[in-house]
């Protein structure tokens, strides 16, 4: 098998947005890959797994005591610490993830300058690996709902479509991010100042319901949007499922994901060179 | 495309790459802050220029790989030899396709499998049985595969018992095992290795050869880059000498080494042995040097058979002061036999004590020695115990030369100065 193979190095080669044959001939290292990020993560602490309900709980327990007590802002008619943790568990997803992959390729540029073996895992391997925190805060969020009894509504069936949604973001941001950072470190210092004000552009303290009705299909063009509220519609029922959010933000994370996968695919031929 | 029975075939392969020129610094204050605003814009255009290129000349631009073209049988090992900075890493990236060529085209037949570094991919956190799934599929292995080598892997390295402990408490010799280990199990149809066997300590490096030696009897083509100019010659079927990015000489491994060391006669007849890599464990570094000169005292690394070679050895006690010292030089062939030993005790040569910088001079007359590759040992001991002692310090090759007189050389490992009579009974 692949005995016979034939490869052709040339410049700028056959380009193509993805090779799915060689990322399947691949996928034990990609499983391998993840596993190292989630073994290494936790690795040496005394918490262990319990940094990833840390996390979200006190960010939600600062949250409720400066916009929920003080701020009084609005809630939904839930209360406050549910309506923001969860947001919290898809924006702590999201944001740890970024943090994770723009860096990856430079933290492993040992690894690239010495193999070859698709790159798309890199910056991907943070963002898969990451799903296991969102999982285990995810189900702290089941534990507060039982708490507050609040039960999940008919519109719970899409969950599992956000959840992806929330992952094809992240991988669009992080392809595009990643591969600039490389050649320019300037994104590296900005990644931390950019994530602080994506949370306060998202509704995680506040929910999209402030924003006026004839901005919303433009405000859902960041597609955390819709994903934080369709979490809070599907498990909290506060409002119904907001589509408008959901179809500008579904269309903008699959036009940055593409983008971003061919701009990581063009540069990546580089990524040894300039590293 | 590629014919049956080539595994590999490179045509017109170059690589450019731009290496930084030095700024201007500003002299004065107006100066520097003209600078610190233009600063973002120039970084923008170096950033960006690092992987652009103009058609015309620029001074910052490096050829690494100039119009290469070469092809490699199946299960050819070929050698691949030069100075450093030859282009010979580069060559073997872009085969890996770890870097992209800026001209030219490569094609290659099978899976490659690259061996750039021992360990890569290696996480220290993480235990032995766990690097090496991972370092095994870095290195292009599947799981199923790595579940089937999995003993002989561990078994290679020599740590089954720690197989469950994080790498981070190996010591280093214990990583380089595993590293090779992994690697050394890796099965593609063509293997790039890149001077991997300089690492470790000799006996490592002897089984990392030998190791190779069978990866090339199982017919897979290799291409090997090194400055063992043993591990080449005892490895390879045919060798190319780079230099400057193009082909300088390609052929059969003693004529290419030959003409690869005549060339380089002036730089290498010295070799410093304060750092050296081929020292015993547990030494004190006395031996500071070894050089090589012919019987003017002029230095030089390739003899003609028969002729004769100085050795000059450098000794720093460093202060302390050793009783009845003895310096013994070992010279080991290709295949690691010793052909000759030439010690001050052999001689007979008795010196009283060393307790400052000396020079030790050992003249070889008349060496006779077949043509080829020699190693040498150096040693250094007093009252018997060994003080020093340094494997692979230096090495030196013999070239043909008609000492008999007929245009021909014998076989064996040394060539006697003999005379031969035929007569008649009567005669005698």
């Amino acid at each position: 098998m692949g005995r016979n193979r034939i490869t052709i190095i040339r410049p700028s080669g056959k380009w193509s947005l993805i090779n799915l044959k060689e990322l399947r001939e691949y996928k034990d290292l990609f499983y391998f890959l993840v596993l190292r990020d989630i073994k290494i993560l936790y690795k040496q602490t005394i918490l262990g797994f319990t940094w990833a309900i840390i996390r979200p709980v006190f960010s939600m327990i600062v949250f409720s005591v400066v916009f929920g007590k003080l701020a009084r802002v609005s809630s939904d008619g839930v209360p406050y610490p549910i309506f923001n943790y969860t947001a919290l568990v898809p924006w702590t997803y999201f944001s740890a993830s970024l943090t994770g992959s723009i860096q990856s390729l430079i933290s492993n540029v040992n690894i690239l300058t010495k193999v070859y073996f698709p790159r798309v895992f890199v910056p991907l391997t943070p963002i898969t690996a990451k799903l296991l925190d969102f999982a285990i805060s995810f189900s702290v969020l089941l534990i507060m709902m039982a708490w507050y009894n609040i039960w999940p509504n008919a519109n719970i069936i899409f969950l599992p479509a956000l959840i992806f949604l929330m992952f094809i973001t992240a991988s669009g941001i992080s392809l595009w991010l990643s591969a600039l950072a490389v050649q320019y470190r300037d994104v590296r210092h900005a990644t931390q100042f950019i994530v602080q004000l994506l949370l306060y552009a998202a509704p995680v303290v506040w929910p999209a319901s402030l924003i006026p009705a004839k901005y919303r299909l433009l405000y859902g063009l960041y597609p955390m949007a819709g994903v934080i509220e369709g979490f809070r519609s599907s498990l909290l029922g506060t409002r119904p499922m907001p589509w408008d959010l959901l179809l500008s933000g579904t269309l903008s994370a699959f036009l940055i994901f593409f983008t971003g996968l061919s701009y990581f695919r063009k540069k990546e031929r580089i990524f040894a060179d300039v590293a | 495309m590629l014919p049956e029975g080539l595994s590999i075939r490179v045509e017109n392969l170059s690589k450019k790459y731009r290496i930084g020129i030095k700024d201007e610094i500003p002299d004065n204050f107006l100066a520097s802050v003209g600078k610190l605003l233009k600063e973002p814009i120039k970084n923008l255009k170096r950033l960006k220029g690092l992987t652009r290129f103009s058609d015309r000349e620029e001074k910052d631009v490096i050829w690494a790989l100039k119009d290469i073209s070469f092809e490699v049988k199946q299960g050819e090992v070929l050698g691949i030899i030069g100075p450093n900075g030859a282009g010979k890493s580069t060559l073997l990236k872009i085969l890996s396709r770890i870097t992209e060529p800026t001209s030219g085209s490569a094609i290659v037949r099978g899976r490659v499998g690259s061996l750039l570094e021992v360990g890569t991919g290696m996480h220290p956190e993480l235990t032995g049985r766990e690097n090496i799934y991972l370092s095994g599929t870095i290195l292009g292995m599947k799981k199923a595969e790595i579940d089937r080598k999995f003993e002989e892997i561990v078994e290679f390295a020599e740590l089954s018992k720690f197989i469950d402990t994080p790498i981070k408490r190996y010591s280093s010799g214990m990583r380089v095992r595993l590293g090779f280990a992994i690697a050394a199990h890796l099965e593609p149809e063509v293997l790039l290795v890149d001077e991997v066997l300089a690492v470790g300590d000799v006996a490592f490096q002897r089984k990392s050869i030998g190791r190779m030696g069978k990866i090339a009897r199982e017919g897979r083509t290799v291409l090997f880059v090194s400055h063992n100019m043993a591990a080449i010659e005892s490895l390879c079927n045919r060798v190319i000498y780079l230099r400057e990015g193009k082909i300088v000489k390609e052929g059969k491994p003693d004529e290419v080494i030959t003409a690869y060391l005549k060339e380089y006669a002036d730089g290498l007849p010295y070799s410093s042995l304060e750092r050296h890599p081929g020292r015993r464990r547990g030494m004190e570094p006395v031996l500071k040097g070894i050089r090589l000169l012919n019987k003017e005292g002029k230095p030089q690394s390739v003899f003609r058979v028969g002729e004769s070679i100085l050795f000059e050895i450098d000794l720093d006690p460093r202060g302390e002061r050793y009783g009845k010292p003895r310096v013994s030089l070992s010279i080991r062939n290709s295949l690691g036999i010793q052909v000759s030993k030439l010690a001050t005790w052999i001689e007979g040569i008795k010196w009283e004590k060393i307790d400052s910088r000396a020079r030790a001079k050992c003249l070889w007359k008349d060496c006779r020695l077949v043509p080829g590759l020699y190693y040498v040992n150096v040693s250094f001991s007093s009252d018997i115990p060994i003080v020093d002692y340094v494997e692979n310090a230096i090495s030196f090759y013999i070239e043909e030369a008609d000492i008999y007189g007929s245009g021909k050389l014998g076989t064996g490992i040394f060539l006697p100065d003999f005379h031969w009579e035929i007569k008649p009974y009567e005669e005698n």
